[in-house]
């Protein structure tokens, strides 16, 4: 069955059978992942360009990688170096790609809605790498899958996402997407950071972390953007820290053995110490390994077969 | 009698014909192979799981060896991707021990055109260098648009295009017979 969509734009648009679809195939994907020989022929023909206005290394090096175990041709166009710099629209810059029979684009940008502009002007498909803050789809199914691979079904789990859910696109797929499979989700972080109005998307939303931490099955710490530091959201890194940092000794509090996951960069020392970083309780390598199998699911998803646009 | 694919025109083997079928494949591995040294059963989905499960147990009964069974989905491999509407669900491929310098023996249910033995193969490649493979199936209907041919062949059928070669097997169909259909 294909995946009855032109473009992957974001976890609140998917339904619970497209998620377990794309789950199910990138657990097949996986395992041609990990094969001494990882190429398949499949994609043969097809290109993938990757569109990338904000810096990135594992996101743009993962979609390459997937794109290439496919058989896909990938290209990367680094923004700094390119026309953009000259001052040429999204909107040029994409109609030039598709020109050059671009199959897949993938887009980064710094605007919350880019990628749906993007896929309403392209025939190609088009996957969010993240726009803004609004979604970033496939961190949020690697890390569905990295929860489902250790945990089995996640229906009834509790996973407390702490840190800047007010700017975090990780933190709103992963309330789309596990809201719909049945998790119950907090959301942890200082009250400029996470403000009561994301309450209103289905989950617990809290200050206080210490106090959610029982019985929670996954902790989730985000990145600290440090600039917001500057911004006057919060006062010191170590008042940050001492609150809403991972240490190995805060995560007793849990009461089991909890799974740990950060989409990274890590800051270490400020939203997770060494320590707990380097445990095998954190998923941190394993997560960047499923982002390869979740991203060959969906350009495979997406691209293999029939022409991609669903009628 | 009819499904949904055709009319049925004949029944080609019945229960007993599929067995004896099978079992003489099994035979006939192990006596080409001088024995069962090196051997891995790969079954190709769906059909093709289900006999190399079998030949694995028939092989087990005379020879007392257990030979590894692996799986091989060949969807990722398929050549006509770009040209069919339905996008076919990708399924895991499961061959669990290294297949190099192995002889690996193929199993599929019908041969027909050669192109699912043409994927199977590459597939194959893709897990490592078997010393050889070898082409199981347990009916072999005509019409190759490749070169290539089966090493053990449980029912020679000569058809034509218009036919369909329905294969049944207990495991995936609850029913067990090779029929010769009418396309409709």
């Amino acid at each position: 069955m294909k995946l009855q969509r032109k473009d992957v734009l974001g976890l609140e648009e998917m339904d619970v059978e497209e998620i377990r679809q794309i789950l199910q195939t990138a657990k097949v994907m996986k395992g041609i992942l990990m094969r001494p020989i990882k190429k398949l022929p499949t994609l043969k023909g097809k290109s993938v360009v990757n569109l990338f206005y904000e810096a990135s290394t594992r996101t743009r090096t993962s979609f390459e990688m997937a794109a290439k175990v496919l058989g896909a041709d990938t290209t990367s166009i680094a923004v700094a170096q390119s026309s953009v710099s000259k001052g040429e629209s999204l909107y040029d810059t994409a109609k030039t790609i598709q020109a050059m029979r671009a199959d897949l684009v993938i887009l980064r940008h710094s605007s919350s809605g880019s990628a749906s502009f993007l896929a309403d002007i392209l025939d190609a498909g088009v996957i969010n790498a993240g726009d803004g803050q609004h979604e970033h789809p496939t961190q949020a199914l690697l890390d569905i899958f990295t929860m489902e691979e250790k945990l089995g079904d996640l229906e009834g789990k509790n996973v407390v996402i702490v840190g800047d859910v007010l700017h975090s696109r990780v933190a709103r797929s992963n309330v789309w997407g596990l809201r719909k499979l049945g998790v119950n989700v907090t959301l942890v972080g200082p009250p400029t950071l996470a403000p009561a109005e994301m309450g209103g998307l289905g989950v617990k939303l809290t200050h206080d972390l210490d106090s959610v931490l029982p019985g929670a099955d996954v902790v989730m710490a985000l990145r600290l953007q440090l600039e917001r530091q500057k911004s006057g959201l919060f006062p010191s890194l170590r008042e940050y820290s001492h609150l809403y940092g991972l240490t190995s000794e805060r995560l007793k509090k849990t009461g089991k053995q909890s799974v740990v996951m950060h989409p990274g960069p890590m800051n270490r020392g400020v939203e997770i110490s060494d320590e707990v970083a380097d445990s095998a309780q954190a998923l941190i390598e394993r997560q960047v390994t499923n982002g390869v199998a979740i991203r060959m699911a969906l350009i495979y998803l997406l691209i293999g077969g029939s022409a991609n646009v669903v009628a | 009698m009819d499904t949904l694919e055709g009319t049925v025109k004949s029944k080609i083997l019945d229960a007993d014909g599929i067995r004896r079928a099978v079992i003489r494949i099994a035979h006939e591995i192990v006596e080409k192979n001088k024995g069962t040294d090196k051997l891995i059963l790969v079954g190709i989905r769906r059909r093709g799981v289900p006999l190399a499960e079998r030949i694995q147990k028939y092989i087990l009964e005379f020879e007392g060896v257990q030979l590894p069974l692996g799986i091989l989905d060949i969807t990722l491999y398929r050549d006509d991707l770009s040209t069919i509407d339905v996008q076919p669900v990708v399924h895991e491929t499961d061959v669990p021990v290294s297949i190099e310098g192995k002889t690996v023996i193929l199993i599929d249910d019908v041969l027909y055109t050669g192109r699912t033995a043409r994927a199977a193969l590459d597939a194959t490649m893709d897990l490592g260098r078997p010393e050889r493979i070898q082409l199981a199936v347990l009916v072999d209907r005509g019409h190759r648009e490749l070169p290539i041919r089966a090493d053990y062949v449980g029912k020679n059928l000569p058809t034509s295009r218009r036919e369909i070669v329905a294969v049944c097997l207990q495991e995936v169909d609850e029913a067990e017979e090779v029929l010769l259909l009418e396309r409709v």
